[in-house]
């Protein structure tokens, strides 16, 4: 099966598991910055890990540092490998833009609706620079 | 697309420096990514990036400094990891330690003010109604939007900065005045008078608020001559912190809804919400993750920020009493420094209060780690934040329940009426 998504952030080619959130999430205080995983007591996926998963999210919420978390993921090599956002959130992203001013290696983020990433969860995904993904 | 002056482009480029063409280059990419066609001139910022929350975020400060960035607008601070104005103590490793301070002082050095507070509205950072700003802080940008009726979006770590300076930011969201138009009623009329003019009630609503509409601007009817300012900033806080939420409107209440129909572009609502007991109750038991037991290790108030009108609150509900465990309550150097003046501090030390100044209890380790420890807190944002950040489990409750329990060492509870 094959999808077509809209680049947000370009990025390298890449591949992971899928990992499909099923609720909005907060980076800041959901997710440990350090190894990548979901703290947040309140949340279905708590205890999963999302470093080099393709992290899809349905909705984010909450905190305006969800953006330094994210960089702080790059920086400690502990980021998901893509992101598919149902919808661009520019406090995120703003940790892939910053990643790139520094130089730093970065994910590639792509648009997919809430109501195509359920079907992905824990499917293995290529994704190709030009925002085709591959579900294997 | 985004379209950038000729000046812009200039400045993107490297004509006023490398720190001022990254920071351009950042606010235009944010521009970009959220589809708004300019960037327009902002009068202020409030900065949240200055929190460590690892190596990642000194360095690119660190970089902006180097490269001779300066801010071009006011620009005040948000809480760090350190408490350079004293009280508790940061139980910082020595390298995050030195990490986070060197962030701290590239920030200042930036011409950022040392303001170190999550509550800038209450520290003489206020501007004025339609005026376009650039704000950090989720609850710092819910009270800016609804409480004074300035215009921001939620900025994000980095892009608070990089907007302040540039001095622009991206024109889209709630900078419109038509995406500042409430599409959502929720009417509290229902409820019991008390309940409304009660502060414990307004960490709940928020949840509600933070759930319900989520980005979605709703205006709340029924609350006239029930709220303070306080009221007004724990529910933002609380809507914040449990939703996407940047601004609300209370009819009667904020500067943008003289009436409902006003609040709602004189159009119906496109969703209505009956609030109810069920609903707050709901809510309410959604604030706390320990049920039973009496267990309390310490108290934790002020997310937001203590303002001093809620330090006289804490000081009269102790009353002279000593407290049988911690109560951490969390300001700013605005509120502590005329405490001090006023001998003040040094009475609620005596009886057991640690002052968390600069910083709080769930963005940096302050609390002792304990085995299945407790948290209590009249604060809807600790309550949400508090067992992810702290490891500690959360029971909601009213400052005077958190006081009483604060000096019997134990959960005490006040009967209530949620209804």
């Amino acid at each position: 099966m094959e999808l077509s998504a809209d680049i947000l952030l370009p990025g390298p080619g890449t591949a992971g598991r899928c990992l499909a959130l099923t609720a909005p999430i907060s980076f800041w205080g959901g997710v440990d910055p350090r190894s990548g995983a979901i703290i947040d007591a309140r949340h279905p996926q708590r205890g999963q890990c999302i470093a080099g998963t393709v992290l899809a999210l349905p909705g984010t919420i909450g905190s305006s540092s969800a953006s330094a978390v994210l960089l702080e993921l790059v920086h400690a090599g502990r980021a998901p490998a893509a992101l598919l956002m149902n919808e661009p959130d520019a406090i995120l992203l703003l940790g892939l833009v910053v990643a790139r001013e520094m130089g730093w290696p970065t994910p590639p983020a792509l648009r997919l609706p809430a109501s195509q990433q359920k079907a992905l969860d824990g499917r293995w995904l290529l994704l190709s620079q030009d925002g085709r993904i591959t579900v294997r | 697309m985004v379209e950038l002056t000729p000046q812009q482009r200039a400045v993107a480029a490297g004509a006023a420096g490398a720190g001022a063409a990254m920071a351009l280059r950042i606010v235009a990419e944010a521009a970009r990514l959220m589809g708004a066609p300019r960037l327009i001139p902002i009068a202020s910022a409030h900065i949240d990036g200055a929190l460590y929350h690892g190596d990642s975020g000194t360095l690119f400060a660190e970089r902006l400094v180097a490269d001779g960035a300066h801010v071009a607008v006011r620009a005040t601070l948000n809480v760090g990891a350190l408490s350079p104005a004293g009280c508790a103590a940061v139980r910082l490793p020595p390298h995050e330690r030195d990490m986070a301070a060197r962030m701290m002082r590239a920030y200042e050095a930036m011409g950022c003010e040392p303001s170190w507070t999550c509550a800038p509205y209450q520290a003489g950072h206020r501007p004025a109604l339609g005026a376009d700003v650039a704000w950090g802080e989720s609850n710092a940008v819910v009270f800016c939007n609804s409480v004074l009726g300035a215009r921001t979006n939620r900025y994000g770590d980095f892009l608070d900065i990089a907007c302040a300076i540039a001095g622009v930011a991206p024109d889209y969201g709630l900078h419109r005045p038509e995406n500042r138009i409430a599409t959502m009623l929720m009417d509290a009329t229902g409820l019991s008078p008390a309940l409304r003019r009660s502060d414990v009630f307004y960490p709940v609503l928020g949840t509600i608020v933070g759930r319900e509409a989520g980005a979605a601007v709703a205006v709340i009817e029924g609350l006239q001559g029930c709220t303070t300012e306080d009221r007004l900033k724990a529910l933002g806080a609380a809507a914040a912190s449990a939703g996407g939420v940047g601004l609300f409107h209370v009819a009667g209440v904020t500067p943008e809804a003289p009436d409902t129909d006003t609040a709602l572009g004189h159009q119906p609502p496109r969703e209505t919400l009956i609030l109810t007991p069920q609903l707050l109750d709901e809510a309410l038991a959604r604030l706390s993750t320990v049920t039973g037991g009496e267990r309390i290790d310490a108290v934790a108030i002020g997310s937001p920020h203590l303002s001093a009108a809620e330090v006289d609150a804490l000081e009269r509900l102790i009353a002279g009493r000593r407290l049988a465990i911690p109560l951490y309550a969390n300001t700013g150097r605005h509120v502590l420094h005329p405490l001090e003046a006023q001998g003040r501090r040094a009475a609620l030390e005596a009886a057991g209060v640690i002052f968390v100044v600069d910083t709080c209890v769930v963005v940096t380790p302050i609390l002792p780690d304990i085995a299945g420890a407790v948290l209590m807190t009249n604060s809807g944002k600790f309550a949400h934040y508090a067992p992810g950040n702290t490891g500690y489990a959360v029971v909601y409750g009213s400052l005077g329940e958190c006081v009483e329990s604060a000096v019997a060492g134990r959960l005490i509870r006040e009967p209530r009426a949620w209804s």
